[in-house]
C-alpha cells in the first residue's frame, strides 16, 4: 500500500517537472529553478582551486570578517553554527570553506543590495579543521579563518 | 512533497531579520549503508530569498550544509506585513516555496 503511494507521488513529481522543461524551456536565466551552481567550486579541494572556480586571485587576510555565535569546540560535527559578518564595504559575496571536508566548500551566499552583510548558518565537518570565511567585496577577495575542534565528526552517519 | 520551511521574519530596528528552518535529509553523498553501497548525495543546491518579489539574498549550497538546514540573515527596508518569499532546488530538480509575511 505504502510502496504504491510512493510509486505513484514519484511518477506525478516526474510528469510535472517534464511538464515545466517542455513548458518554460527558454526560461533559464533569472528563473530560481534554473539559478547557476557553481559544480567546480564545489568540487574544489584546496583553497587554490576553489579560488580559481571563482575566477579570483589568493584572497588576502582581513581582520574586518567576523565570526559569531560560531563555537571554538563543537560537540557534534553534524552541526556546527557557522556565523559570518563582515564590514568590508562593498561585500556581494560570502562563501564558508572547511579546509578538511571532503570538498572544502560548503556555501556561498550573494549579498544583494539592501543585504547586510551577516549570515548564519549551520554546517557539517568531518573532523577539527579550520574554517575560511571568503568574502568578495568590490571584486576582490578577502579571508578570514577559525579553527574548531569537533570532538564527534559528522560524516560517520 | 517536502516539508514546509518554518520562517520567521522579524522587524529589528531599520532591518528585518529573518530566520528559516528548511527541513531536507542533505544526504552527502559520502555515507554507505548496510551493503557497503554509497548513498547518493541528495541536497539543495539554490535557495532565493524575496522580499516583496525582489530578491534579497541568493544561496548557493554544497552537501556540507547540515541536516534540516538552517539559515539567518537580514536585509533593510522591511515594514510590517510585507511578503518574505523562499525558494529551495534541490539536485534531484524538487523545489519547494514558501512565504511568511514580516512580524
Amino acid at each position: 500500500m505504502q510502496n504504491m503511494r510512493r510509486k505513484v507521488l514519484k511518477s506525478g513529481g516526474a510528469m510535472t517537472v517534464y511538464a515545466l522543461l517542455v513548458a518554460a524551456g527558454w526560461l533559464k536565466p533569472g528563473d530560481a529553478a534554473a539559478q547557476a551552481w557553481n559544480k567546480s567550486a564545489f568540487e574544489a579541494k584546496s583553497m587554490d582551486e576553489a579560488m580559481k572556480a571563482f575566477g579570483g586571485s589568493a584572497p588576502a587576510q582581513s581582520k574586518d570578517i567576523a565570526f559569531v555565535s560560531t563555537p571554538d569546540i563543537a560537540e557534534n560535527g553534524a552541526v556546527v553554527p557557522i556565523g559570518i559578518t563582515s564590514s568590508i564595504p562593498k561585500t556581494e559575496s560570502i562563501a564558508i570553506l572547511v579546509e578538511k571536508n571532503p570538498n572544502m566548500l560548503a556555501a556561498s551566499f550573494d549579498i544583494l543590495p539592501g543585504t547586510e552583510p551577516a549570515i548564519g548558518t549551520r554546517v557539517k565537518m568531518g573532523q577539527s579543521s579550520n574554517v575560511y570565511a571568503l568574502v568578495k567585496a568590490d571584486g576582490k577577495y578577502y579571508v578570514a579563518s577559525k579553527e574548531i575542534k569537533v570532538t564527534l565528526g559528522g560524516c560517520g552517519g | 512533497m517536502p516539508d514546509p520551511m518554518k520562517i520567521r521574519a522579524n522587524v529589528v530596528g531599520d532591518s528585518t531579520e529573518v530566520r528559516v528552518l528548511m527541513s531536507h535529509e542533505m544526504e552527502t553523498g559520502q555515507r554507505r549503508d548496510a551493503q557497503g553501497k554509497v548513498i547518493p548525495a541528495w541536497f539543495i543546491q539554490n535557495v532565493v530569498v524575496a522580499h516583496n518579489g525582489k530578491p534579497v539574498l541568493n544561496a548557493q549550497w554544497g552537501p556540507a550544509i547540515a541536516k534540516n538546514p538552517f539559515l539567518s540573515f537580514k536585509f533593510k527596508g522591511g515594514a510590517k506585513g510585507d511578503k518574505v518569499e523562499i525558494t529551495w532546488v534541490d539536485n534531484r530538480g524538487e523545489k519547494r516555496t514558501d512565504e511568511t509575511v514580516i512580524a
